[in-house]
């Protein structure tokens, strides 16, 4: 059995395979699993890969060959041996999928009688096959196979993964100082903040990403061992609402991680007196709980969420208490005005991402760089160049000086966004005074097409149009006369001439036949020279030139 | 913006002239802190590699009165989630959890609450920076780093652990992991915290260093500092990571002596 299986599969790498067949080949059925089948398994597997390889035309420019192994019956080794399990597995199918740069097989059993761990089975065994490849260096293009299944598998939870190519062109872009937005390494996307109708109530939007921050205070027990000063309650929600890749409910390594950095932020740093927020000490004090909720994740969620954080606090009133005797009176807003927060200072966090093992530096990473990054570095610190914390992760190893550099960037970028806090809260207070509408449904700009226009994004343009001007004073011009057909040759038709062909290729030789298409029938004289007709001038350069001067 | 109020200097000398009173001075005029130690110098360390026989790995450090154990099984086979494995590298999974006695008042909660997870999560950052992963395709690594007596520098002593059981359990790593807290107290960097410096206010920072490039592996701090001062901080910490880096390469080496010595019979 096992020799008729291995040169069935030799017959089939041998013979050229055209794009399209469909083949169907059966080995036989159950036996007991061995070694014998595993080699013949191995070697079917081997000389499919081998045999599709060699029939790829390695000029060809087809993009995808897809081959269907039919109605395999191939008995798959179980990796543990001591399972002598009795499998008849059916149809299973193997589809190798080739394209130019992406190549990735896929095992997908077909038939309900096979079991969950024999497929599972199967398929690292699959995946197992494709790095053994890898010794063989005449065949580097297959290792993203096994790369792309175990991907495929990690990333649960509704997020596509990136591929290759757009990982590759984002590090790429990024090693050359081009960031997907047109931002400079140091630059912050564009930040915007509203207030709610109540107090303690803000929204930020850094770029896309979008925070909503809100704070409540309500009157509890203190702890034991701090009974004059007051609680303060941190507490950071990623609901599915923001990224299909948060899930509902789970509290996942990120919630953790956010959850922490911004207790560490804004509580070990002591922003806020909490002595004053005690009322009756040992019996009483205020609970203040800051409640932020993301509502879209496009990158950068820590600072967004610590600058939405702040910021409530600072808006924040809670209402006043009035103390007689034993008797506690907490007054509502209408009866007394709400009393703000003391509030020390404004601890501003600023996240540095890290690429290609620490070479290149982003502050404010969006959704897609953060994809790609190394790991993160953040540093909040407040307007007095204090710094309040510090937090490395995701595995970077860093030196000493770019903490230094990064903590300088840091003091620079806080200073800004407490400016630009300032301001918000200013402008919130005055329309509060002046008795005009606020409240999140007013800051909402109101979009109604009056006119057919998009915002310029701001991409650098220098260099790209300094070539395009280059290649616009160096092209020709092209024939403005349409050209009566003229027949070289019985059969053979030429209208006009060709245009020059200027895509700078040097391997052209004159009067060459340049193979341009697929299909083997046609052929396309592409003659270099250009040859003017009917006594039109050739103008050069200079006279273009002396032309355009008026 | 009438309510950020500038009382950060007052509240700064309020809180300095409190402590001087309550006594508890942590930087003496002489130069000793509350041990008795100079700022400069880190906790007496001991420590026992190869402490359990069912584990791959093992180590129980002291660090003055902060005691930690970490066990090490691995490399193995992915268990659990089949979604975890990565193709070209070792997964690294670690554990960090006080035991109930471990500090003043009983724990009540050991494991899973979120200092755990994070601590937890920091740990394994840092180990999967300085093993060599590559070397372990399509497995998983488990680091479990318990806290029997706290102290003050609770990660670091962990680091340090962990660091001594991976060598023991014969994980091919980068260089030695090694961990300090040092604090800034009167202009001055103190290494090697413990549990009353830490509490007191005092701006510390956590380093785990990879000492002969000098790399840092993982950077944490709390509380302020101003940021002239960080310069001198980070710097400090570095010297007493090297410190501890020596300390245990003898750990290493003689526990290997140990080892060979019945051999050698």
């Amino acid at each position: 059995m096992e020799e008729m299986a291995w040169c069935l599969a030799r017959d089939l790498s041998t013979r050229p395979l055209s794009p399209g067949i469909l083949f169907s080949f059966s080995c036989s059925t159950a036996h007991f699993p061995t070694a014998g089948e595993e080699t013949t398994f191995y070697c079917v597997v081997h000389s499919i890969v081998d045999g599709l390889y060699l029939s790829r035309e390695p000029s060809s420019n087809v993009s995808a060959n897809l081959i269907f192994i039919h109605h395999c019956r191939l008995i798959l080794l179980l990796l543990h041996l001591h399972l002598h399990l009795h499998l008849h597995l059916h149809l299973l199918f193997l589809v190798l999928s080739f394209q130019q740069n992406i190549q990735f097989l896929i095992v997908q059993p077909i038939s309900s009688s096979m079991s969950e761990t024999s497929s599972s089975n199967c398929f690292s065994w699959a995946a197992a096959a494709a790095p053994a490849r890898e010794n063989k260096s005449s065949r580097p293009h297959i290792q993203p196979l096994s790369s792309f299944i175990c991907r495929g598998r990690v990333e649960r939870g509704g997020r596509t993964p990136l591929s290759n190519c757009e990982r590759d062109f984002l590090l790429k872009a990024i090693e050359e100082k081009k960031r997907l937005d047109g931002r400079q390494t140091y630059d912050y996307r564009k930040m915007k903040i509203t207030f709610g109708t109540d107090y303690g109530c803000c929204f930020v939007d850094l770029g896309k990403t979008r925070v909503m921050a809100q704070v409540s205070g309500e009157l509890v027990a203190p702890k034991e061992n701090r009974p004059n000063e007051g609680i303060m309650f941190f507490n950071i929600e990623l609901s599915p609402m923001a990224s299909p890749a948060f899930e509902q409910g789970r509290q996942s390594e990120l919630s953790v991680k956010l959850n922490r950095q911004l207790e560490r932020c804004l509580r070990n740093s002591k922003c806020i007196d909490t002595e004053s927020l005690c009322v009756v000490s040992g019996e009483k004090v205020w609970q203040i709980r800051v409640d932020v909720h993301m509502l879209n994740h496009d990158g950068n969620l820590m600072d967004a969420a610590s600058i939405a954080a702040i910021t409530a606090l600072c808006h924040f009133k809670r209402p006043d208490v009035g103390i007689q005797g034993d008797e506690v009176t907490v007054y509502s807003p209408e009866e007394r005005d709400p009393i703000p927060l003391s509030i020390y200072h404004m601890p501003i966090s600023v996240s540095f991402s890290f690429f290609q093992q620490g070479t290149y530096l982003l502050v404010d990473p969006c959704e897609r760089e953060e994809r790609v990054m190394d790991g993160l570095l953040m540093i909040a610190m407040n307007k007095h160049r204090e710094i309040c914390s510090i937090q490395s992760s995701g595995g970077i190893m860093l030196l000493k000086e770019q903490v230094m550099r990064c903590s300088k960037i840091a003091s620079v970028k806080v200073s800004e966004i407490t400016e630009l806090i300032s301001k918000a809260l200013e402008n919130d207070k005055r329309a509060r005074k002046a008795g005009g509408r606020c409240g999140f449904a007013e800051s909402m700009p109101q979009e109604r097409i009056t006119a057919l226009k998009t915002d310029e994004t701001s991409v650098e343009m220098t260099d790209a149009s300094e070539r395009a001007n280059d290649i616009v004073e160096n092209a020709e011009v092209p024939p403005q006369t349409v050209s009566s057909p003229v027949v070289p040759a019985p059969g053979v038709g030429q209208v006009g001439q060709g245009l020059q062909n200027n895509w700078g290729l040097e391997e052209e030789e004159d009067g060459d036949v340049v193979d341009i298409s697929d299909s083997e029938e046609e052929e396309v004289k592409c003659s270099i020279q250009f040859q003017p007709e009917g006594g039109r001038n050739v103008k050069t350069k200079t006279e273009k030139m002396k032309a355009r001067t008026p | 913006m009438g309510n950020v109020v500038q009382r950060q200097t007052r509240g700064a000398l309020r809180f300095q002239l409190f402590r001087k009173m309550a006594g508890l001075e942590l930087l003496s005029d002489q130069g000793y802190r509350l041990d008795g130690r100079k700022a400069t110098e880190l906790r007496k360390f001991q420590a026992r590699m190869g402490v359990f026989a069912q584990a791959d790995g093992s180590a129980y450090l002291e660090q003055g009165n902060t005691k930690a154990l970490a066990v090490v099984y691995g490399p193995h086979e992915v268990r659990g989630a089949r979604s975890r494995i990565r193709h070209d590298r070792a997964v690294i999974n670690c554990q960090y959890s006080m035991a109930t006695f471990s500090t003043a008042e009983r724990k009540r909660r050991p494991h899973g609450d979120r200092k755990s997870t994070e601590m937890s999560l920091h740990l394994k950052q840092t180990f999967e920076a300085a093993v060599m992963t590559q070397l372990y395709p399509r497995s998983q690594i488990d680091i479990y780093v318990k806290i029997l007596q706290s102290d003050g520098g609770n990660y670091s002593v962990c680091v340090n652990a962990a660091t001594l059981a991976v060598i023991d359990a014969g994980i091919p790593m980068r260089d030695y992991v090694c961990a300090c807290t040092v604090g800034f107290v009167d202009e001055t960097p103190l290494a090697d915290l413990c549990y009353a410096e830490e509490g007191g206010g005092v701006s510390s920072l956590a380093l785990a260093l990879l000492p002969r490039g000098g790399q840092i592996a993982l950077l944490q701090m709390d509380a302020r500092l101003h940021q002239d001062h960080l310069e001198a901080l980070i710097e400090a910490a570095m010297t007493a990571c090297k410190g501890v880096s020596k300390v245990l390469d003898q750990v290493v080496r003689q526990h290997l002596q140990e080892a060979s010595v019945p051999s050698a019979e």
